[in-house]
């Protein structure tokens, strides 16, 4: 506590009432501000659990949507769709993202790292409709209808500056002399920065990875009109796809209260994907093989 | 633990060079390095092309929509698909306001919680909070839809609206039918949204300013606010303003949360307890259906609005930001 350095011989007058009351009324009003804040989290949480739980059931995990009025049914092909998409998303993303953040923190101390890092920033900030706008021209155009690839293109484009400035990040954060000692021992750069400064950095560059994937798995917008959606199974990387966002935003627009219950069950089972993913990843960063030496 | 690799070749020729550059700049090393070093740059350029390609997608996508209507795009309020007469005005109106409402609830909780968790609050209990408010973003934004619609419309259309209508229905600001979905569900759901954003920049600007000046204010007899409010907050206010325009970004640009509760419907009405319509809602409800290409280059160019317009609040933001975080602090003379 600072207050007590100050010796009391030198505390002059005594506060005055005035000035403790402010003081305990701004504690106050900050303590409720948090409170307030912690209030619909706790009730997002506990509704998504409380009306998810109730309706995730075998046939919720193993069936496609029943048609409109009848019960049953389930998402089990959304979920299938939105691994589809995400495999895709990050098998494009994930070694561009990489390698521009390898170029800039092992390259970049230039003009044009410096463009990038800003370009990158402001990719960051595109609202995610757009980058739907933008696929959809690049792919579902180009392509003559909707695809699993274009949403994972739109995802992709999502995850390159969020992957790229972490990356930086991370390997900056690798002292200078583990790269000197590896060149003094003969070896070449490219082989330095893949096996001794990238590896050293491992655990970061994951955690920026799995940042980027969670923030990504459940975006809806920029997969209206690339992803489409789709009733049935589909494993084509060339057809509309199902996602698990997409199903829970249609499903909660509808007027049905089935829908509504499997809304619910969607997006719990999206949140519990999206934890699992990122847990799963750090524990085998943790205690695998991904293991970086530190 | 892996060690050094061992060293490939055995054809190594050392040159001393003046800078810290690898000794090994001959053989084929030489030939590995420029490769991986084009292959990276390759990757870096790749954010250049897309930043790049999103712009002309945007501007060549959107140009019949330009050449028919030009600037007035902007401010007529026709949205008119049927006579393909498209104007933005309700769109933009509509965004802007839910933004800003959005910023008028979130702003005062967010900078609470930030000076609570760095001033405030007991140590053990910094990480916890931070981290549980931290989550708040973490939540993708349809399952926020999912939850208003269901649980935050209800609660309005039958308590807080009414109550509203009651006591400030005489500033026209809350008049009309409690429908419960409309602007104000849609601002109170964006400020939910925003607080960690604005929150987290805000802890990071207060922890960038020197402890040695909160210990010369309390050592001027301050209390622990007096302190907060001269010695912290008022150094910081060049980075919390940019923490609120960054959440002003993520606002504009937010797209399902919103249009699940707004009300979907092109009208400009003062009342914050009617329906609207905004910009990323218009793009994600009738994207898909557009027929003509007309109306999709319309809705496009609502995008390329989109776009510009968080582009310079995001430029803005970081700019502040870094005012304070950069070792400059904004100046703090009354």
């Amino acid at each position: 506590m600072p207050e007590t350095l100050i010796p009391t011989e030198f505390a002059a007058a005594p506060i005055s009432l005035w000035r403790r009351g402010m003081n305990l009324l701004a504690t106050l009003v900050a303590a409720g501000a948090v409170l307030l804040v912690l209030l619909p989290l706790g009730a997002i949480f506990a509704y998504l659990v409380y009306k998810g739980i109730g309706s995730i059931n075998w046939a919720f995990l193993t069936q496609t949507p029943k048609p409109v009025g009848e019960a049953g049914g389930g998402m089990a092909n959304a979920i299938a769709g939105s691994v589809l998409i995400l495999a895709i998303a990050s098998a494009i993303g994930v070694p561009i993202g990489i390698g521009a953040g390898i170029y800039l923190a092992e390259y970049g101390r230039n003009r044009l790292g410096d463009l990038i890092r800003f370009t990158a920033d402001v990719l960051n900030g595109v609202p995610s409709i757009v980058v739907g706008i933008v696929a959809y021209g690049l792919v579902v155009l180009t392509q003559g209808h909707f695809s699993a690839l274009a949403g994972g293109v739109a995802l992709a484009i999502m995850m390159i500056p969020t992957v790229s400035r972490a990356t930086e990040e991370m390997l900056l954060l690798v002292p200078n002399t583990v790269r000197e000692a590896a060149y003094g021992l003969g070896v070449s750069r490219w082989r330095t920065t893949l096996s001794i400064t990238l590896r050293t950095a491992t655990s970061g560059v994951i955690t920026g990875v799995m940042l980027a994937f969670a923030r990504v798995a459940g975006e809806t917008a920029p997969l209206l009109f690339t992803a489409f959606g789709n009733q049935y199974w589909n494993w084509k990387i060339n057809q509309p796809t199902a996602a698990l966002s997409l199903q829970v935003f249609t499903y909660a627009i509808s007027p049905f209260d089935e829908w509504h219950r499997q809304a619910w069950a969607g997006a719990l089972i999206l949140i519990l994907l999206i934890v699992l993913a990122v847990s799963a990843v750090r524990i085998a960063a943790n205690y695998g093989t991904l293991k970086g030496a530190n | 633990m892996p060690g050094p690799q061992p060293v490939e070749k055995s054809d190594v020729v050392a040159m001393p060079k003046a800078s810290a550059q690898p000794l090994i700049t001959a053989g084929s090393s030489h030939v590995a390095d420029r490769i991986f070093y084009f292959a990276m740059l390759a990757c870096g350029l790749c954010v250049l092309a897309l930043v790049a390609l999103i712009v002309y997608q945007l501007i060549s996508k959107s140009s019949p929509s330009w050449h028919a209507f030009g600037w007035s795009f902007f401010f007529r309020s026709e949205w008119d698909p049927v006579n393909e007469q498209y104007g933005a005005f309700p769109f933009v109106y509509g965004t802007v306001v839910s933004s800003l409402l959005a910023l008028i609830l979130a702003v005062p909780l967010a900078v609470g919680v930030a000076v609570f968790i760095t001033e405030m609050c007991p140590g053990w209990l910094k990480g916890p909070l931070a981290f549980t408010t931290e989550l708040l973003a973490a939540i993708p934004s349809v399952i926020y839809g999912l939850w208003a619609i269901f649980v935050l419309v209800p609660l309005l259309r039958e308590y807080l609206e009414p109550w509203l209508m009651k006591y400030l229905g005489w500033t026209s600001f809350f008049e009309g039918p409690p429908y419960g979905i409309g602007m104000l569900a849609a601002g109170i759901i964006l400020a939910i949204m925003v607080i960690p954003i604005i929150s987290s920049i805000t802890r990071e600007v207060m922890t960038a300013v020197p402890q040695q000046q909160r210990e010369a204010v309390l050592a001027l007899g301050a209390t622990r606010w007096e302190m907060i409010r001269t010695g912290v907050l008022r150094n910081a206010r060049a980075g919390i303003l940019g923490g609120i325009i960054l959440g002003l970004g993520r606002a504009l640009g937010e797209t399902m949360a919103v249009t699940m509760v707004i009300g979907n419907r092109p009208e400009i009405a003062k009342s914050l307890l009617a329906p609207g319509y905004t910009m990323a809602s218009v793009i994600a409800n009738e994207f898909s259906e557009a027929t003509t290409d007309r109306y999709l280059s319309a809705l496009v160019e609502v995008g390329l609005a989109l776009f510009i317009v968080t582009i310079i609040v995001n430029i803005l933001a970081q700019v502040l930001v870094w005012t304070v975080t950069r070792g400059t602090p904004a100046r703090a003379n009354a």
